[in-house]
């Protein structure tokens, strides 16, 4: 790996922010794959249409971990609506950028979330 | 812990190059005095790198490193026989466990119309002799496989495999980047034809190797040019490099049995103390493997991240991971030796070399358990 990571890289994966599990989780969402080495899983708890609570655990390389950790930073107290709309160039953005081929990374971070408000509205059928 | 990636120079060795800089620094193929003097220099490190592997001076050629070594003995070989048509056929093999260096160059012979068979290696990264005895047809011209692994430490049984070839009159190649100065090597008494050596793994300089080649074995040049090195490879004579890397070879005779008693105690430790750490194991054979290497993998974390974090405590090391890799998969030789993907993610690579001490050992004892545990406390894939 000779692709260096930018310094919000490196803080979120030294000091990740909601790193976790929600037991009682209101929508749970896992992507990736194990076999390629990665694998997120992102919990929210949601109160009137918002994201009260969200965590994560994540099987992976710094930037799996980075931007784990920034996509729930992003999505916190956001409505459902504005969390969906959330793209991997924004959690690459605030980490002021990956290498080129760490943007999957980021990719799977968006995808997660997703699944996870995917996760709740099926469970609350809206 | 990464000496299996590169070593430092030895404060001997830079000594003993500096001079060849800027004051014995004629070409050495030039006749005036100044190129004399380094020419001397170059012979009397030829001796020195033929000594450390027990061959004439008169076998041993200097390249630019292991890779081009390993280029020079697997292509010299296969375009000269496949100009002589009237001898063998166009079969090489090899092992599926080899460095990039023999794979790359395997795979683009076989596009070239050669035919290549990679041999499997067992759980422990070993090749079975009987394997390679049935994969010998009358076609084989070469065998190359490497004298130790360089990411699991496993060290194969040259000898035999050796005796295979000569039995078979099939030439024998072996990188042994990894095994020179960690592994008395005879390459009469193993029957070696070709044997490749890198200065950088043996605390000589980066940029230099050398290339053994039996007296009786003819290659073509890949690097044509003035026709140094009885033609094999033409390029003006790295001086300090080359003086540098007969110094490590001389070193490294001297110092193997200290080295091996130090390294191996070192070793021994380090694994016995990392697999305390719960659902750690040990990848590579746990006696035939090199003084210095301990490959872990441990159960749901990966690799990178978990370098990374050695790396802020201070501990240099390296993993099979598929994330650290550039083309983001998993190391070829953990597959080789049966790991499943996501094994082969959570590896972990601690290579000791001269400069390592038990405090070392104790520091990485004390720091890696903890990093374990923070990752598997973050990864969905651990669920106690």
């Amino acid at each position: 790996m000779n692709e260096t990571y930018s310094k919000k890289v490196m803080e979120h994966f030294r000091n990740p922010r909601n790193m976790g599990e929600i037991k009682d989780a209101d929508g749970v969402g896992t992507v990736g794959n194990p076999v390629c080495g990665d694998l997120m899983a992102i919990y929210i708890k949601v109160e009137n249409n918002r994201i009260k609570d969200i965590k994560f655990k994540t099987f992976g390389c710094a930037a799996a971990i980075a931007t784990s950790s920034m996509i729930t930073e992003l999505a916190k107290g956001k409505t459902l609506e504005e969390a969906e709309k959330i793209t991997r160039d924004d959690v690459a953005n605030e980490l002021e950028g990956l290498p080129p081929i760490k943007m999957h990374c980021s990719n799977l971070a968006a995808d997660a979330l997703r699944e996870a408000i995917k996760d709740y509205k099926k469970k609350n059928k809206k | 812990m990464d000496y299996a990636a590169t070593t430092p120079v030895d404060k001997e060795v830079i000594d003993e190059m500096i001079p060849y800089f800027n004051e014995i620094y004629g070409n050495a193929s030039s006749i005036h005095s100044f190129g004399r003097d380094a020419f001397n220099a170059i012979e009397h490190a030829r001796e020195q790198v033929a000594n450390i592997i027990n061959a004439g001076s008169d076998e041993v050629i200097f390249t630019s490193g292991g890779t081009e070594s390993d280029n020079l003995a697997i292509k010299g070989v296969a375009y000269l026989n496949k100009k002589k048509r009237n001898t063998k056929g166009n079969h090489i093999i090899t092992s599926a466990i080899e460095h990039p260096a023999v794979l790359e160059t395997c795979k683009y012979l076989e596009k070239q119309g050669f035919n290549v068979v990679y041999l499997p290696v067992d759980e422990y990264g070993l090749i079975n002799p009987d394997d390679l005895i049935e994969a010998i047809s009358k076609d084989t011209f070469l065998i190359t496989i490497m004298f130790a692994n360089n990411e699991i430490g496993t060290i194969e049984p040259i000898e035999e495999i050796g005796n295979i070839a000569r039995e078979h009159d099939v030439l024998f190649h072996t990188d042994a980047v990894q095994a020179v100065g960690k592994v008395p090597i005879d390459v009469n008494k193993f029957n070696i034809d070709l044997l490749s050596i890198s200065s950088h793994k043996i605390y000589g300089p980066k940029g230099v190797g050398a290339l053994y080649i039996r007296e009786d074995v003819k290659l073509q040049p890949i690097v044509h040019g003035g026709g140094h090195e009885k033609g094999l490879r033409s390029s003006t004579y790295n001086t300090p490099g080359i003086v540098g890397l007969g110094k490590a070879c001389e070193l490294g005779k001297k110092r193997m049995k200290k080295d091996v008693i130090h390294l191996k105690n070192l070793r021994d430790t380090l694994i016995k103390n990392v697999l305390e750490i719960e659902e750690s194991y040990l990848n590579g054979h746990p006696e035939k493997r090199l003084v210095n290497n301990a490959h872990f993998r441990f159960t749901a974390i990966e690799g990178e991240s978990l370098n990374l974090m050695l790396d802020d405590k201070g501990i240099a090391a390296s993993t099979g991971s598929a994330c650290s890799s550039k083309k983001l998969q998993a190391s070829h030789v953990l597959l080789a030796i049966g790991l499943d993907p996501v094994e082969a993610h959570g590896s972990l690579r601690l290579t000791l070399g001269r400069w390592n001490t038990p405090k070392d050992i104790t520091y990485v004892a004390d720091v890696l358990p903890e990093i374990v545990e923070n990752l598997r406390k973050m990864s969905p894939l651990w669920n106690r």
